[in-house]
């Protein structure tokens, strides 16, 4: 019988992983699908010089802010990192280096990173600043930039259901970044909302297979924090 | 009469085909969906992860787990899916996606594309607009025709970092529409918005052209 990965919270869960310098995978899109039981365990943890590798800078006071506000982040790597004052506030005096990826190449040097493929070619990006010294080269007749792939020390990722032997399904959009960057750390801890016995998930529908996460905690009081609240009328009941 | 936010909306809807598999850009480009034609089927694809996106919750009904790439609350249409952003990327980045509609600080007369940064500016980063123009089979751009100053937003050559060099097929301004046989050619003048004569359109335009109306 495999040892059961999942850990009491998230301190512990990363305990022993973490030094100053390292480079930490976190996944979601905007506050979608974030592991933030697990971001706040880093900002405890106070490990700092962080290089941090995620779509997004979070807001102010959720998701990655909290952790820009404490100044344990040296360096991000995203594709877009608007709403966040205290991030602007560092970035314009200089206090933070970022490094802006295109999504799909993020994405996908995400997933060469964790797939053992150190580089690809892919046109995103050609003739634009992203291109900037990096190795141009022709494939019928059109320019492709060569990307390498990403390896984090740490990978953090938050799903809706999984087994003790990390088998993890995400929800809807809260997908996004999770499951490139569940195998693309040397160690992976996800967060799920609720655990489920092993063989419940139908293997079928499993979307990340366990063998991609060495350690799990299952999260409680998620925020469920939406960005931008958009809705319609309801239509008017007759009678 | 130039033509308005929603009217701009409007005209690129034109552009739909039934089938398409279609991205629509963050702004006026996301008003497109308001006027897709009754009967065509369009299926809209959000760089976040999912194929069939619907129209906004009713209030109470928002899921925090379902947004698009502006992050609105949303909803699915019956048969949609949801994937990771490789997954999103590989359709974007592979040509399966049709078309897409962004907007734009400029475009050259070369149908290249600037609208992620202004140098000397708060840079908030390209997102996936470098991978749409990159990979996607159709590129409309949406903008004024002019920016604030008056100058020319479609011009002989871009003057800000490019998100992509030689992507754009059309244009649609509150002028008019501009469009390209192929990514060889030059842009055409081939509709005016009502009231907009080729003069006005002449007058305000930097880049070369070729009129067709």
């Amino acid at each position: 019988m495999m040892a059961s990965k999942l850990y009491p919270d998230a301190r512990a869960a990363l305990a022993g992983l973490l030094r100053d310098g390292m480079t930490v995978m976190s996944g979601g899109f905007g506050l979608c699908g974030l592991p933030e039981h697990l971001i706040q365990a880093l900002q405890e943890s106070g490990v700092k010089g962080l290089t941090v590798i995620s779509n997004n800078a979070g807001v102010d006071d959720f998701g990655l802010g909290p952790l820009l506000r404490t100044r344990q982040i040296r360096k991000m790597v995203s594709s877009y990192v608007g709403e966040n004052k205290e991030f602007e506030r560092q970035f314009l005096a200089g206090e933070i280096e970022v490094e802006f990826n295109p999504q799909g190449t993020l994405a996908e040097r995400c997933r060469a990173g964790g797939a053992g493929i150190p580089a690809f070619y892919t046109r995103t990006g050609a003739g634009t600043p992203v291109a900037e010294g990096k190795e141009q080269r022709e494939f019928g007749g059109e320019p492709y930039i060569l990307e390498t792939g990403l390896v984090a020390d740490l990978s953090i990722v938050r799903a809706w259901r999984g087994d003790e032997l990390g088998n993890l399904v995400y929800r809807r959009t809260a997908r996004n970044f999770n499951p490139v960057m569940a195998t693309a750390g040397k160690v992976t801890v996800a967060e799920i909302e609720e655990l489920v016995p092993v063989g419940s998930i139908d293997p079928d529908h499993v979307h990340t297979p366990g063998v991609f996460v060495q350690r799990m905690i299952v999260g409680t009081g998620y925020s469920r924090r939406i960005e931008q609240r958009t809705t319609r009328p309801r239509p008017q009941g007759r009678g | 009469m130039p033509w308005k936010r929603e009217q701009l909306a409007e005209r690129a809807a034109r552009e739909l085909r039934d089938g398409y598999y279609v991205n629509l850009g963050i702004g006026i480009p996301t008003l497109v969906a308001n006027f897709i034609p009754d009967g065509m089927q369009v299926v809209l694809q959000s760089e976040n992860g999912m194929l069939g996106i619907g129209p906004f919750p009713y209030e109470g009904e928002e899921d925090a787990d379902l947004i698009n790439a502006g992050k609105q609350t949303i909803t699915a249409v019956p048969g949609s899916s949801y994937f990771s952003s490789a997954d999103s990327f590989a359709m974007i980045r592979g040509g399966h996606i049709n078309l897409t509609v962004l907007g734009a600080m400029e475009v050259s007369e070369n149908g290249d594309l600037a609208n992620w940064m202004v140098p000397g500016k708060m840079v908030k980063g390209m997102g996936g607009a470098m991978d749409l123009v990159a990979g996607v089979r159709r590129v409309v751009v949406v903008m004024e025709h002019t920016a604030p100053n008056g100058t020319s937003k479609l011009k002989a050559r871009c003057e800000l970092p490019l998100t992509g060099q030689n992507v754009v097929d059309m244009v649609i301004t509150d002028l008019g529409v501009f469009q390209r046989p192929d990514r060889h050619s030059p842009f055409e003048l081939i509709e005016l918005a009502p009231g907009v004569t080729p003069a006005m359109v002449k007058e305000r335009t930097s880049a070369h052209y070729i009129a067709r109306v």
